[in-house]
Parts: structure tokens; sequence; C-alpha cells
């Protein structure tokens, strides 16, 4: 069993030296060019793949940026338009607070003056009473000059108010 | 006996059965191994089912001494057989491979195999300047896978069972380690390296050890992928001898069970084997390359 044949080693080698050349121009030589050149092909895709995904990822930071510059563009817009109410709204209350304050105060003054003006009527009146009371008790009609010169000393003689 | 009928039954049960007529009456069991072992060496016929086909038998030629016998034997008919099937396999599939882009099926199992030899076995043992030998390391690996599973096909027989044959392939891998190392490193580096580096008047001991150490390695391969093919078949076939040996089919169904397993564990010793004789010559080959980096290398780093 263990004998060596010459012939099947001669066999043997030069069957394997075809089989090499045979399959080394048939198979070995396509097959890892293909392998090569789909490895190759894959290697770019992978590449690209990772350049679209910086690239994508690259917008959605941008988009993402965007959003956020745009909310802070509301909230802002949004703070300005209640800063502008709020004055507006002061500024509105102060100018009915003084515009009420200015009527109260014309009011007053109308008050016044009307109470001055019924006052001086009143006075008048009283005095016009009192004279002709007097002149009933001392009997002496007084000619109207004299009747008014009366009236304005007496009313000169009393307090102002 | 007579419960077989001669016709449908394998020629290896066969011959053992006719084994068993011509020496059950001697009582000679060993007979039985005699014959088992016949089949399986070499013959002059190739055993096919409902008979056999007498191969083609030549003279022998004596060249130097060495008488060459070219006959072809079952095993250079299996030989062939590899051969032939592998580049008829591997053609189809390159052509299949370059008509569409993405391989399927048979191609792809073939890519499979050739990006594990290239990257398992090529890239991490030889570096980048081993992909030149990946041709060669290719073919050896299908080569011997192929011939090892034929073995495993009734009828079949292993070539690589045979120790010629695992010799004519060790005495090419001897032959590319030698080469891919001088081509490495140059004649003068690898003449060199055979010196050891020792002083001049050990050389005559140092020269003879170094190529005792050269040819170590592929004897190494031959006997190693010899023994391991040889080893299943026997272990299969002295199982089934089990059944005539002991006269009784009580023993088969434990036999063949045992038959299946080591079936089985073949099928795996068949493509371990190929990757191992695969890698060794690989490495033997990168031992060589890598030696002639670091020595280029060195005179690189001296010039600079």
């Amino acid at each position: 069993m263990l004998e060596v044949n010459p012939g099947l080693i001669v066999w043997t080698i030069v069957s394997f030296i075809l089989l090499l050349f045979v399959l080394k121009r048939v198979a070995w030589k396509p097959i890892l060019e293909a392998l090569q050149s789909r490895e190759e092909s894959i290697r770019i895709a992978l590449d690209h793949a990772e350049e679209a995904r910086v690239k994508t990822e690259k917008i959605l930071e941008e988009q993402k940026s965007i959003i956020h510059d745009a909310n802070e563009k509301t909230i802002k817009l949004i703070n300005e338009g209640r800063a502008v109410a709020e004055q507006t709204k002061s500024e509105i209350i102060v100018q009915a607070h003084q515009s009420a304050k200015t009527m109260l105060e014309t009011a007053r003054e109308q008050i016044v003056r009307e109470k001055e003006a019924a006052l001086s009527q009143i006075r008048n009146e009283v005095a016009k009473l009192a004279i002709l009371t007097t002149e009933k008790m001392i009997d002496e009609v007084l000619d109207d000059k004299r009747r008014q010169q009366l009236i304005d000393t007496s009313m000169n003689k009393l307090p102002t108010n | 006996m007579a419960f077989f009928n001669k016709q449908s039954v394998p020629q290896d049960i066969n011959a053992v059965t006719d084994t068993l007529q011509s020496t059950s009456h001697e009582g000679g069991s060993k007979e039985v191994f005699v014959h088992l072992f016949e089949h399986l060496q070499d013959g002059e016929v190739l055993e096919i089912p409902l008979g056999h086909i007498n191969l083609p038998q030549f003279p022998p030629v004596t060249l130097l001494g060495i008488t060459f016998d070219f006959s072809i034997t079952k095993h250079i008919f299996f030989l062939l057989l590899a051969s032939l099937l592998l580049i008829v396999t591997l053609l189809i599939v390159s052509r299949k491979n370059r008509k569409s882009k993405v391989p399927s099926g048979f191609g792809n199992l073939v890519e499979v195999l050739v990006i594990f030899i290239r990257d398992e076995i090529v890239l991490p043992n030889m570096g980048r300047s081993g992909l030149k030998y990946l041709d060669y390391l290719l073919t050896t690996f299908l080569f011997i896978l192929t011939m090892n599973l034929l073995g495993m096909i009734p009828y079949g027989a292993s070539p690589t069972g045979n120790i010629s044959v695992t010799a004519g392939l060790a005495i090419i891998a001897f032959f590319m380690i030698q080469f891919s190392a001088i081509r490495a490193q140059g004649v003068g580096h690898y003449l060199a390296h055979l010196t050891g580096g020792v002083q001049w008047w050990l050389w005559p001991i140092m020269i003879p050890i170094e190529i005792i150490g050269l040819v170590t390695k592929p004897f190494a391969l031959c006997i190693r992928l010899y023994a391991n093919m040889t080893g299943g078949h026997l272990v299969i076939l002295s199982l089934i001898g089990l059944i005539f040996i002991f006269h009784t089919y009580l023993v088969a169904p434990i036999s063949v069970a045992f038959v299946v397993a080591i079936d089985l564990l073949e099928l795996f010793v068949a493509v371990l084997q190929a990757y191992v004789f695969t890698m060794l010559t690989s490495l033997f080959m990168g031992f060589g390359i890598q030696a002639g980096e670091h020595t280029s290398h060195k005179t690189e780093t001296e010039k600079h």
C-alpha cells in the first residue's frame, strides 16, 4: 500500500500543471477580476452612501436651524407685539385717566362757578328783600339808584364766599 | 450468502461476499481484510454498477533508471475526472458570473471559497505579494477537495488516498515553496539562508540539515493527506467487514449506523484536509516571502 508508483506521480504532476494553466485562463482570472470589480463597485457605492448620509445630515441640521430661527423670530415678534400692546394699553389708560381728570376738573370748576353765580344771585335776592323790608320799616321808598348803591355796599361788606 | 442478489449490491460488498464464499469454509476472516485493502488500492479496473471496465494499459517505460508505468489506473481515472469536473464547473461558473453582476447559487459558493482562500489563507500567511500565487493555491484547494469528495460517492475512489498522488502534489508544493522563496529573496539570499547564518566551517553540517528541513515540510503534507484519506475509508470498510466476519445480519444496523457517522466525519475531513494542505503550503511559501521582504527591507535601510 505504501509503494510509490512513479508513473502515477508523473500523471498527478502533469494533470495538476495542466489544470492550473487551464483554470488560470478560464476560471481564476475572470472570477477574480469580477470579484475585484464588484468589491470596487461596492466600495464606491458605500462611499457614495456615506457621502449622501453626510449631506442629508447637513441638510437636516440646516433645516433644524431654520426651524429654530423661525421659532425664535416668532417668539420675538409675539413678544414685541405684546410689548407694543402693553404700551398702548397703558397709554390709553393714562390718557383716559387724564381726560377723566380734566373732565372732573372742568365739572368741578363749573360747579364752583354755578355755585358762585347762584350764591351771588341769592345774595342779590336776599339783599333786595332786605332792602324792601327795610323800606317798609323806614317807610321810605328808595329810588333804584340808591337801592343799588345799598346792595353793592352791603355786598362788598359780606365775606366773598 | 445466497440472500445477496449479486447484481444489485455494490461492488465492494460483492468483493467481500466473494471472499467470504471462498474463505468461509477455511474460516479465515483475515482474507476479508485483504480484499478490503485491495478495494482501497489502485487497480486496473474501474468498478461500475453491474460490472467493471478494464482501463487501458501501457507497457512500462524506463527512463533514467526509473520505471514509469503510465497505464491508466482507477486513481488516475478519478484524478482526470476531478480535473475535468473542475474545469467544466468553473468554466460554467465564470461564464455565469460574468453575465450577472451578483453571483447566485453555485457561482456564489465558488466565490465564497475563492474569497476564503484569498482572505483567510493567502493574505494572512503571505501578505499582498502572495496574491501572485493565489491561482496555484486555489487550484490546489479545489483539486484536492474534488478528489477527496470523489471517494465519498459510491463506486468512486479518492486519488488522494494514494501516496503517489499526494507525493505528486507535495512535489509541486515543494517546488512552489522554493520558487516563491527564490523569487522573493533572490538566489543569493536563498542560498545564504541554507547555511543557517553560521560560521563557514559548520556549513557541512548546517546545509544538509536545512535541506532536510525543506524536504520535510512537503513530505509531511504528502503523508498527512494520504493517511487521512486512507484512514477514513479503511474505517468504513472495516465496519462493513464486521457484518461478514460475524456472519450475522444483527451486526448490520450497528455497522451501518457507524458507517453513516464516519461518512459524515469523512465529509468534514475531506474539506478539512484540502484546507490544511492549502493552508500549510501557503504558510511555508509565506516564510520564504516574508524572509525575502525582510532582507530587501534590510538592504534598503542599509542604503539609506
